[in-house]
């Protein structure tokens, strides 16, 4: 993502979207692996089935890590995300592909932060996993 | 036996454990995202931008896995909503002692019919007790 001047952008502008490629399988293992989070609803397509789903379904935390992914690169080497709230409000499954998009909410040059809203969706305006982040930013213009 | 899930669990909090953060554990949850970022990954370039060691990615504390004051069952629980407040960066070499504690229960009747709506909240010190983050869980058992 080019660094963004926040000097041009205005509340309620939306800011450059960035496309994950599609989940996979083998993602799932491993965030699984990375994460902890072992059930088996997102790694066994049995186990999803009994808990009546067509079949896995990725971890809502990585949705939230795509947003959080997004939030890193606006606050850049020397910012810091002091916070990030996310809800999930569907399913995400293999084979999705994702994009994350975000807009200006506020920003407030004596902290030196900006709030963004942030959303994953799969189709153009169904949010999947919406939330908001507050960015520090190392300078302010 | 079916949990107690009322008002009796608020304030229950669970033992304290102990998470040390590795720089491999590092690179493979940033990698498991596909989250290219190199402060989470090149140690080199994280020090060039001013930090000690790796910075671990903001959704890291995830992998502080404490088990919750309640027994709940899996399949019957999902994540709402998730939260995270950070005090600072979470640096490779920290090493965070983390307790959950049950903030709020209120039940609610939704698509899957009665609901329960547990919110969690995790936080997570450093060794001389300072504040690193805040984790709050919303988790639906149905």
């Amino acid at each position: 993502m080019p660094s963004i001047d926040w000097a041009r952008v205005e509340i309620g502008q939306e800011l450059p979207p960035r496309q994950h490629p599609a989940i996979t399988k083998q993602q799932l293992v491993m965030y699984a692996g990375a994460s902890g989070d072992f059930n088996l609803i997102h790694t066994d397509v049995e186990t999803a089935r009994a808990a009546g789903l067509t079949g896995t379904i990725a971890h809502g935390m990585l949705s939230m890590g795509f947003l959080a992914q997004y939030a890193g690169e606006l606050a850049g080497d020397h910012g810091f995300v002091q916070r990030l709230k996310v809800r999930f409000s569907g399913m995400v499954f293999p084979g999705d592909v994702l994009t994350c998009r975000a807009q200006l909410l506020a920003r407030d040059a004596h902290q030196h932060t900006v709030t963004v809203q942030l959303w994953a969706e799969r189709e153009p305006d169904h949010p999947l996993t919406t939330g908001e982040a507050v960015v520090l930013l190392r300078e302010m213009p | 036996m079916e949990p107690v899930l009322d008002q009796s669990i608020v304030g229950l909090t669970s033992a304290t454990e102990e998470f040390e953060v590795e720089r491999g554990a590092i690179r493979r949850f940033a990698a498991a995202i596909g989250d290219p970022n190199p402060l989470y990954a090149d140690v080199a370039h994280a020090r060039a931008c001013g930090y000690a060691d790796l910075l671990a990615p903001p959704t890291f504390p995830t992998t502080f896995r404490v088990a919750l004051p309640i027994a709940l069952d899996a399949s019957h629980t999902l994540h709402g909503e998730q939260e995270y407040r950070y005090a600072r960066p979470i640096i490779a070499g920290d090493v965070i002692q983390c307790a959950s504690t049950i903030r709020s229960v209120h039940e609610r009747e939704g698509t899957l019919g009665k609901m329960t709506i547990i919110v969690a909240e995790t936080t997570g010190m450093d060794r001389s007790g300072q504040p690193v983050f805040t984790g709050s869980s919303t988790i639906i058992v149905h």
